[in-house]
């Protein structure tokens, strides 16, 4: 058969200044199936579908597209040869409608008009075929973010792609609507379209996934069928060792409630309400992990906990001492630690040194100030404590943060606000982004903070981290929490279901 | 090498030399193609700023107010703020000294004093304004700053016109000499020249200006939020009132300096129906200088020269004084679009295999 | 009658005063709505003026052309504009730099390099003379006739008819045609336009041209129907009030064009004010300050919500994570 293949890349290569991103990398993609990318962030899987894309060129190797040699120069090229990507983060337009985002680039005309007639008639007949049905007259803004991926698939058809790439797809979805993407993934591949599905979810790729190709350190590991492997066998090759799912840690010792949140109701930055009556407790000596779909008020319940959303109404007792709609440094100041989400945007200042960022808490007061004077001795002699305690990989104090790893860059953060000394610790996605030597660093300091007598409040999207880490999970759902759980006794579908919305024990009954 | 010879061959301080290399070096090309000699026109352009001691302290007269809106524009930059009111601020600072200088009567030592302030105040004030409209309402301060100058021109005018005119002209009245700047000591040095205690004022400033942003908490502050207002609001600094803070300061380098420009130079403030570009040239200064104190000082001095020295440029070559500004646009345009520079440097060292 | 004969006059000038206002505010609709900050629409004016003054003048007096001087002066002051605008998208798009920054030079490099062009092609002269061919009015046929009303809305100088007609152009290509969903995208996501092999860098070249080419045609317009002639005043703040009208209108074609007209009154109660001497019971300064105190107000929330296109001045980053 001489077309078997619809992808095949041969010894591709790609170098960033400082790191090889991709090192001889073999994946040949059968036509008609759905091919599973797995690998840690970081391990060049992404690096590589920019390539097949066309957003990089490679530095060494050969691209066959159904056969024939192929120089994918760019996106363009990458789209006349059939191949679509659906971004993990959306390339939506806001302010457009589902119609004009999937005509973008590629209008039907009248004359020198866009027909939005020929369009609509285009899309209808895609939508029925396999099942991906939308609104075209909504704006995204208006939309679901599992309605959104369905217009970025919708893209992707709409161009006549029949090798399609997705990026992560489920990282933002409930665990309904990954059944639903599942169902039209599967529905794609009967209907003769390829797919490659880049994940680091065993889970997915053990459910719908026919072949899996392993990455690890932009090399290949293994290409192999996923009825002969097992979820266990993956994750070692992923990492290069045998990784323990469980974490290892004592029982928790719950002592006094630490904070308090009473009938708590915030707005987002739309002006919709995010927050509805929200209420929750965490004591000394506990992981709390918050679970719930991206998008259903966690932030803002974050951003009111620290002082930078306004509550509008509720109340939240740090020890007993109502805080609500205090200044971030009056609540910082009541011992909350705080370990953002974003560790570039929120949590560092990067053209700042290691010192500076080590004091960005605490640098007005004594003994790191005093009269308004800046003492920059005290300051990197503190620095140079932390950074011995912590482990923390930099030429001295006084270089920049953004010279950092990642990895690093997260140690600074930890260190700066455990060195604090709060009572409550939240983190927010601690691990993201970070490789697996981070992330166990990161998990071995939450867990010492619990076990010593410190209130955690975990918010992850990770379901795994959430079950792993915490001693209690409190389920969000539209701005409430819908069920708090033993993570020894409930699993992924209990979760799953709050998460989306349905009761605890039942089905939801649709009204 | 040493610290000091590293820094000065590092890309963020060659970036603007080997601009204002390449201003000249057009502005020299501009010049052979309409028939100049660029030799004598850069050399009477000198000549004319440093020749004798009377231009040499109208060159420094010229200098100051530049090294007065430079700070202002770079102090606005550290908290990530641009600052293209200068201009109004300046206009602002000049009038509000006018006010103080002829409608109130008092021994200089107060009058001196009070005038400055009423500037430092009118500035500061003008300038928080867009830091205001930015911190409580979002707005833009490129957008903010560029009408607010146009309002600053016209209400000048206005005051001017209303409570200062002298009559049948188009300026104020004399300021009373008990708030003057002019400093006779000076002035007789340098051969009867307009230099000024301003000067003096401008280099205390920019002490002011380094001391703040790199010894205080304040500073600190403000560089935080200038590199990256997020994590500084998550670190519990309060941004919006940095702003405000930010601006008010900025406003106030630019409103002493138009102070300084009544009270020392010309003794009244004139009906403008243009901009006199002080502020337009403070970018230009903080550009150059890199948002330090001494570069915004050395910046200063660049335009300064520049500047005073084009009218010699047009008596000993005949160019005419314009081709200054195109190569302090050029200068601008080459420090702002600096990876086209950087191109050039790296070209240039590959070439020559240096490496720094 | 005397009130509705002022009212045809300060109509009249009302149009005169807003049509190089609308050109320069399409100018920098085009670029900010492709995500390019525009603020040297001001020295791409005086590049517009000083072409077509500088062209018309050369062509009357050295080529011996008559009424089809400006025309000709016209056509190469939007060229001239277009190529001025090159530097601007080759900073802002290709080099990344702060697109205000680089506006702000230009200005200075407009102001700087026509004065000094002026003296070099003039022997020294800081100005032109007064140019003896300009556009003169049309009067729509019929139209014109109708008492007072013919006269204010129907007899109005070339370059308004084409200024209004491009008001609609824009309009339709912006919201109709595949050129415009494309533009509008690049200034909003450029990202997500560039996942679909629209060229960024590209649309963002040609719209920076193109504001340039339009800004000088309003540029060129007061120079050859206002003021008959290029001086150092020629074009002094009408590219900001342009700006004040874009962000007024927020940055649509109709509504800016509005805006434009709206703050051409401002101008043309000046000089209708003037011929009948009411400046002295209103303060002229007030009438100068009233568009950008407006717009201040505007983009304060006071008076609606004036919001920007996403991306604008975000500098673009292929293959950028």
């Amino acid at each position: 058969m001489p077309n078997e293949f619809a992808v095949e890349m041969k010894g591709i290569a790609k170098r960033f200044p400082g790191i090889v991103a991709n090192d001889d990398i073999h994946l040949q993609v059968r036509k008609g199936e759905i091919h599973a990318l797995l690998g840690e962030n970081g391990a060049g899987k992404t690096t590589l579908m920019n390539i097949l894309f066309g957003l990089y060129q490679p530095d060494e190797g050969e691209i066959r597209i159904h056969g024939q040699t192929v120089k994918i120069t760019d996106p363009k090229k990458a789209i006349d040869l059939g191949i679509g990507m659906i971004h993990q983060h959306f390339m939506l337009v806001e302010p457009y409608t589902v119609l004009q985002n999937i005509i973008l680039g590629a209008e039907p005309r009248r004359g020198v008009m866009i027909s939005y007639k020929k369009a609509l008639a285009r899309i209808g007949e895609l939508s029925d075929k396999y099942g991906l049905h939308v609104d075209p007259h909504r704006t995204i803004r208006e939309i679901s973010v599992g309605m959104q991926q369905r217009v970025e698939i919708l893209k992707t058809l709409y161009r006549g792609a029949d090798i399609l790439i997705f990026d992560e797809p489920t990282a933002v979805l409930t665990p309904q609507e990954i059944q639903e993407l599942m169902a039209i993934m599967r529905k794609l591949a009967d209907e003769g379209k390829t797919i490659i599905l880049i994940t680091h979810k065993l889970k997915e790729i053990m459910a719908i996934a026919d072949r899996v190709t392993i990455i690890r350190r932009g090399r290949v590991v293994d290409s192999l069928p996923v009825r002969d492997t097992t979820a266990e066998e993956l994750a070692a090759k992923m990492v290069g060792r045998n990784v323990s799912f469980v974490i290892e840690k004592k029982e928790a010792q719950p002592g006094e409630t630490i904070l308090e949140i009473d009938n708590l109701t915030a707005f987002d930055d739309r002006g919709c309400q995010a927050l509805r009556g929200l209420s929750l407790e965490v004591r000394s000596g506990e992981i709390l992990g918050i679970a719930g779909v991206e998008g259903n008020g966690q932030r803002e319940l974050i951003e009111v906990l620290t002082g930078l959303r306004k509550a509008s109404s509720g109340e939240i007792r740090l020890r007993g001492r109502a805080v609500q709609n205090e200044s971030p440094r009056r609540i910082a100041e009541a011992k909350v630690g705080y370990i953002p989400e974003d560790r570039q945007k929120r949590g560092l200042v990067l053209d700042f040194c290691v010192g500076e960022n080590l004091v960005l808490k605490n640098y007005y007061a004594p003994p790191f100030c005093k009269r308004g004077l800046l003492r920059y001795d005290e300051i990197f002699g503190h620095a140079a404590g932390l950074i011995g305690e912590y482990d923390i990989r930099t030429p001295d104090e006084k270089t920049p943060a953004r010279a950092l790893s990642g990895g690093n860059q997260q140690k600074v953060i930890v260190a700066r606000e455990v060195a604090c000394e709060p009572d409550l610790l939240i983190a927010t996605q601690p691990t993201r982004g970070l490789d697996v030597g981070a992330i166990e660093f990161i998990h071995r300091k939450l867990i010492e903070q619990r076990d010593k007598g410190k209130a955690v409040l975990l918010y992850s999207l990770e379901l795994d981290e959430i079950l792993n880490l915490s001693d209690r999970i409190a389920v969000m759902y539209e701005g409430r929490i819908v069920g708090i759980l033993d993570p020894r006794k409930t699993n992924e579908q209990e979760i799953g279901l709050l998460m989306s919305g349905g009761h605890k024990g039942e089905r939801e009954e649709t009204a | 090498m040493t610290g000091f010879v590293k820094r000065l061959f590092s890309e963020s301080t060659l970036i603007p030399v080997v601009s204002i290399l390449i201003g000249l070096i057009l502005g020299a090309v501009i010049m052979l193609a309409g028939h100049y000699n660029p030799f004598l026109a850069y050399g009477s352009l000198f000549a004319k700023a440093f020749g004798d001691m009377y231009n040499f302290g109208e060159t420094i007269r010229q200098i100051t107010p530049y090294i007065f809106t430079g700070l202002a524009v770079a102090f606005a930059f550290r908290t990530g703020l641009f600052n293209i009111g200068a201009e109004g601020q300046f206009i602002m600072g000049a009038v509000a000294a006018a006010c103080v200088g002829v409608l109130l009567d008092a021994p200089w030592f107060l009058h001196v004093p009070l005038a400055l302030a009423a500037s430092a105040l009118a500035g500061g004030l003008w300038g928080s304004i867009v830091g205001y409209l930015k911190a409580a309402r979002g707005v833009h301060e490129v957008i903010t700053t560029i009408m607010l100058n146009w309002i600053a021109l016209h209400a000048a005018n206005y005051i001017v016109r209303t409570a200062l005119l002298e009559k049948g002209m188009a300026r104020s009245k004399y300021i009373q000499e008990s708030a003057w700047l002019s400093s006779p000591g000076l002035s007789e040095l340098f051969d009867h020249a307009r230099i000024h205690y301003g000067v003096l004022i401008a280099l205390a400033l920019s002490v002011l200006f380094y001391y703040v942003l790199w010894k205080t908490r304040q500073g600190y502050e403000l560089r935080a939020v200038g590199f990256n207002p997020d994590a500084s609001e998550y670190a519990g600094i309060n941004v919006k009132s940095t702003f405000v803070k930010t601006m008010f300061i900025s406003g106030l380098f630019a409103g002493v300096g138009g102070a300084c420009e009544v009270m020392g130079v010309f003794h009244y403030q004139t009906i403008n129906a243009a901009f006199p570009g002080y502020g337009l040239m403070g970018i230009a200064v903080a550009l150059i200088g890199r948002n330090t104190a001494v570069g915004v000082v050395l910046g200063a001095v660049l335009i300064g020269v520049l500047t005073y020295g084009a009218s010699g440029m047009k008596f000993g070559a005949g160019v005419p004084e314009e081709l200054i500004h195109v190569v302090i646009a050029l200068v601008i345009f080459f420090v702002a679009a600096g990876g086209m520079v950087e191109l050039l440097i790296r070209r240039f060292r590959k070439k020559n295999g240096t490496v720094h | 009658m005397a009130v509705l004969q002022v009212a045809s006059d300060l109509i009249q000038t009302t149009i005169v005063f807003a049509t190089a206002l609308v050109f320069a505010m399409l100018g920098g609709l085009i670029s900010e709505r492709s995500g390019v900050v525009n603020i040297a629409l001001e020295g791409m004016m005086m590049v517009g003026a000083f072409t077509a003054a500088i062209v018309t003048y050369f062509l009357e007096t050295n080529a011996g052309l008559g009424g089809s001087a400006p025309w000709i002066g016209f056509v190469c002051a939007i060229a001239a504009g277009a190529v001025f605008a090159l530097p601007h998208a080759a900073a802002s798009v290709t080099f990344r730099a702060d697109q205000v920054v680089s506006g702000v030079a230009l200005n200075l490099l407009a102001a700087g390099a026509t004065i000094y062009l002026c003296k070099m092609l003039l022997n020294g002269a800081a100005q032109t003379p007064t140019l003896k061919h300009v556009f003169s009015k049309w009067a729509v046929p019929a139209l014109s006739d109708i008492p007072y009303l013919g006269p204010a809305l129907f007899v109005a100088y070339p370059t308004s008819y084409i200024a209004f007609l491009l008001v609609a152009v824009m309009a339709f290509v912006l919201y109709k045609t595949p050129a415009g969903l494309r533009l509008r995208a690049v200034g909003e996501h450029p990202k997500a336009a560039d996942s679909v092999a629209i060229n960024v860098y590209r649309v963002r070249y040609a719209a920076v041209m193109i504001s340039g080419a339009l800004a000088a045609m309003g540029g060129a317009t007061i120079a050859l129907t206002t003021t008959s002639n290029f001086s150092h005043n020629t074009i002094s703040g009408q590219g900001f009030i342009a700006l004040a009208a874009l962000i007024f209108g927020k940055w649509r074609p109709v509504a800016g064009m509005f805006a434009a007209l709206f703050f051409g009154i401002a101008s043309a109660l000046k000089s209708v004010f003037q011929v009948y001497g009411i400046t002295n019971y209103i303060p002229v300064d007030f009438i100068y300050m009233f568009p950008y105190i407006l717009t201040v107000l505007v983009l304060a929330g006071f008076v609606g919500r004036a919001v920007a296109p996403g991306a604008v001045g975000k500098p673009y980053r292929k293959g950028e994570r």
